[in-house]
């Protein structure tokens, strides 16, 4: 049969794709769990299984610190870039107004704008008012520069509510705030859920601001202490390869579990963006 | 698990046990103080405007100055940008940057525009949720370890190497990172790498969208697999391609963490990409009005690009 066979080309080709983009995953993990002082990096099964790497790698150069910095680092971006995009975003989607086009091209064109263009201004500014080397100094920025994509996607929810919705609740006496919080909210999960698993995952990847915010050894988030303290593994790839995989695993964990939310995220985002 | 599922199903299905026998009469009872949306908009358009809009600018205002980022700023005017365009090193990175566009954007357009087309017949076949899920993988991975894992591939004994000895290509094997000639290729197929996938699964939900007539009106034309390709699947994903152009190519041009953490730009500056020179200059070598020339080039050319790449949608 004609979708049999073509069922089988297409197992094929996915197949073939799969393994080429999954070989570097499986290289790091097999690594990480090598013996201590097996040093190779190859794709062969590991004589025995040491699972104390990752013990190992928490302890090294503080890593628990750096992974705790990027905990509230995320939580804060995510909580304000999230509240902010939801208010911007009902105004756009439900309300008529002036300025309304201009001041939402002025969001949109951030979505392409390089954070090359703004991350010098922030650095000296923030060094200016004595805030660099800080939590904030990583979270402000960042919530910033989400909002644009944030505003985006919370305008293309709210525009797909029924006006119905909306006028039933006003009828029913509520004012735009408790039509927001009471109606409108409980509705949007599907789509708020995508908004903070993207930029949660924008910012716990994030290098070049860290980079540049942070000078002392204590404020590193982990993907910046990852390559910082990459010295200190030099002799012990076994330990580098369960930081990785300590590092890499929130993100992974949160997008194994919530899969739907970040494609529909990354792809009617781009889509429409 | 179809991959055109329509945006967020739960977001239009409202909640009518709510709202039902309330007829939705005396619409407008309540105007809205024309106040309002602008309340829901300040506090989002402040924040924007101060740490985007406001930075943007004023990185456009250092691109004049000459300042090391701690004495005094002397106003230049367009010297950094004539200096930065005579910049031998400078027109490198840039030439650079253009290459991985190839990495970045043309390998994995091509090679999704070919496994999409192999797999016309098989579109909605199941098991596809599952590929989707592995080969959006590379998305989510922080770059740092992207960047370290790579590496090791690439190591002299690493996973690179040992496939080429494994298939009898033994004169290939190099420490690919450190060769001047293909340290740049190398960091590019990462590149190629973290797109395939992405631009795969987004040409395939597009492909979903094209009515099997079409290829059977071109199949029953005499066209083959390519004719099928150019005539029926290209012109069917134009809105995809626009997108997968314009975050590759955007992704190519801004390219910094790979580069940071694979090679600083070398050996040599055979890995030198614009976003390293913005950086070496703004914050090692204190050239800030430099640094903020290149970067306001950059922001020109990545406009530039996407509003090109976007007139590919209106049938230019």
């Amino acid at each position: 049969m004609r979708s049999k066979r073509f069922n089988l080309i297409g197992h094929l080709v996915l197949g073939m794709m799969a393994i080429y983009t999954i070989i570097p995953v499986v290289l790091v993990l097999l690594t990480s769990i090598r013996p201590e002082g097996d040093n190779s990096t190859s794709l062969g099964i590991p004589d025995s299984v040491d699972l104390g790497n990752f013990g190992d790698a928490w302890e090294t150069a503080q890593f628990s610190t750096f992974m705790l910095n990027s905990v509230f680092v995320t939580i804060g971006t995510v909580m304000g870039a999230t509240a902010l995009s939801i208010l911007a975003g009902y105004a756009f989607g439900t309300m008529e107004f002036r300025g309304k086009e201009v001041l939402f091209y002025v969001f949109l064109l951030s979505l392409v704008l390089p954070f090359e263009s703004v991350v010098i201004s922030w650095f000296y500014t923030f060094r200016e008012v004595g805030q660099t080397d800080s939590l904030q100094s990583l979270i402000v920025p960042q919530v910033a520069i989400y909002l644009g994509f944030g505003v985006f996607w919370m305008r293309t929810f709210f525009e797909g509510v029924p006006r119905d919705v909306i006028e039933a609740a006003a009828i029913d006496g509520a004012n735009s705030w408790q039509t927001l919080w009471r109606v409108l909210i409980p509705i949007a999960k599907p789509a708020v859920t995508t908004l903070v698993v993207l930029t949660g995952m924008w910012s716990w990847n994030a290098y070049l601001l860290p980079l540049v915010m942070i000078t002392t050894q204590d404020g590193l988030t982990a993907p910046l202490g990852l390559t910082f303290f990459r010295g200190d593994f030099t002799t012990d790839i076994t330990g580098l390869a369960a930081a990785s995989v300590i590092v890499a695993a929130p993100v992974v964990a949160v997008y194994a579990v919530l899969q739907r939310s970040f494609v529909r995220g990354l792809l009617t985002g781009a889509v429409k963006g | 698990m179809a991959l055109a599922e329509p945006l967020g199903p739960a977001s239009t299905a409202g909640r009518p046990d709510d709202l039902s026998g309330r007829p939705a009469s005396g619409g407008g009872r309540r105007r809205r103080s024309s106040l309002t949306p602008y309340a829901y908009l300040a506090v989002p358009f402040v924040v924007f405007a101060v740490l985007v809009v406001g930075p943007f600018l004023h990185t456009i205002f250092l691109s004049f100055v000459e300042w090391d980022g701690l004495n005094d700023m002397e106003f230049v005017g367009l010297s950094n940008y004539t200096e930065v365009l005579d910049d031998e090193d400078l027109r490198n990175s840039f030439k650079n940057a253009l290459i991985l566009i190839v990495f970045f954007s043309v390998f994995p357009i091509a090679l999704a525009l070919i496994a999409v087309s192999i797999m016309i017949g098989a579109r909605d076949m199941k098991g596809l949720g599952v590929y989707r899920s592995v080969l959006f993988i590379p998305q989510v991975i922080t770059m740092a370890v992207v960047g370290i894992v790579w590496g090791w591939m690439y190591g002299s004994d690493g996973v690179v190497n040992q496939i080429l000895r494994a298939v009898g290509l033994e004169s290939w094997t190099r420490a690919w990172l450190g060769d001047f000639t293909w340290a740049l290729p190398a960091m590019g197929f990462v590149g190629t790498w973290l797109m395939t996938g992405f631009v795969f699964v987004l040409f395939l939900a597009g492909a979903q969208r094209i009515p099997t007539e079409l290829f059977e009106a071109c199949q029953s034309d005499g066209g083959g697999f390519w004719a099928q390709l150019w005539h029926v699947t290209l012109p069917g994903l134009r809105g995809e391609l626009v997108v997968a152009l314009t975050l590759t190519v955007i992704a190519a041009l801004r390219t910094f963490d790979l580069a940071f953490i694979m090679t600083k730009g070398g050996p040599g500056t055979s890995t030198q990409v614009p976003a390293l020179d913005i950086y070496e200059r703004a914050f090692r070598q204190g050239a800030v009005g430099s640094a903020a020339a290149i970067a306001t080039i950059l922001t020109v050319i990545v406009f530039g690009a996407t509003f090109l790449i976007g007139r590919i949608n209106r049938g230019d």
